[in-house]
């Protein structure tokens, strides 16, 4: 017979779940931008997630595309449009413009 | 080769000397950038009529669709400021150098054309590049003038830089 003991314990066990923090809410998804001007991409957001979402913008007066080495998105832009990609995964992604291929830029995406 | 030096040297004169001997018009700025982007549009035609090689292609597609782009907005931009482009010796230099690099690269087929197209590319928009920041850019009076010819810069350098990769492959 334990019922002082399994009561007490029920008790500490609410106690500690009144106390204990809230789980970490999921961080909301932001949204970052980076500018194509003068045959250049603009720097590279910090901070980058899985889910934020990059809008590219074209400010010049030619075509430019913001295509990632590895495939995971190609975004072509006429000038002065922009569009977006959301981030899928995690690590370094390479991206160059295709019709240039001397413009280049990296994300960098937190695990 | 002689050609291309003395359109160098025609180029090369600074914004000090074009005061004293022929004052650079934005006029003739504009004539001189609007060919300059047309006779490299015409180029790439020639090259796409000629080449096979995938990435000459890319490259030739490139030249012609950013040119056009440019010289469109240029177009647009002297319209607005009421300026009538203005032919004069440095235009006619690069058309006639043009016209004959034209010609001689029309008498070449396969590797052959593609060497010397992506060559010339190179030597073509190093010689721009040179004018623009020497001469045109300090010349240019009108501000929108100048920030689009600073923009046609950067474009211009961008495709030195692609060319010559191209041509160190």
């Amino acid at each position: 017979m334990r019922p002082g003991l399994s009561r007490r314990s029920v008790l500490a066990g609410a106690a500690a779940l009144a106390v204990a923090p809230a789980p970490p809410a999921a961080t909301p998804a932001r949204t970052h931008t980076i500018v194509m001007e003068r045959m250049r991409f603009g720097p590279s957001p910090e901070g980058l997630r899985i889910g934020d979402t990059i809008v590219w913008v074209n400010r010049d007066p030619v075509r430019h595309t913001a295509t990632a080495r590895d495939g995971a998105f190609d975004v072509d832009l006429a000038p002065r449009a922009s569009g977006r990609t959301v981030i899928r995964k995690a690590g370094t992604i390479p991206y160059i413009c295709r019709l240039h291929p001397a413009m280049t830029g990296r994300l960098v995406v937190a695990p | 080769m002689f050609r291309i030096i003395v359109l160098a040297g025609a180029l090369a004169m600074g914004p000090a000397a074009a005061a004293q001997e022929a004052p650079v018009t934005d006029a003739q700025i504009a004539h001189i950038a609007y060919t300059a982007g047309q006779l490299d549009v015409e180029a790439g035609r020639q090259a796409l009529a000629k080449t096979t090689d995938p990435e000459v292609r890319a490259f030739a597609e490139t030249m012609v669709r950013d040119h056009a782009a440019v010289n469109e907005q240029a177009l647009a931009l002297v319209g607005r400021l009421n300026v009538t482009p203005e032919a004069n010796p440095v235009s006619a230099a690069l058309t006639e150098q043009a016209a004959a690099t034209h010609a001689r690269l029309a008498g070449l087929e396969g590797e052959a054309f593609d060497r010397a197209y992506v060559q010339n590319e190179v030597a073509f928009h190093r010689t721009v590049n040179e004018a623009l920041s020497g001469t045109l850019i300090p010349s240019a009076q009108n501000a929108e003038l100048k920030a689009l010819l600073e923009t046609g810069l950067e474009l211009f350098r961008a495709h030195q830089a692609h060319a010559e990769q191209l041509g160190a492959q």
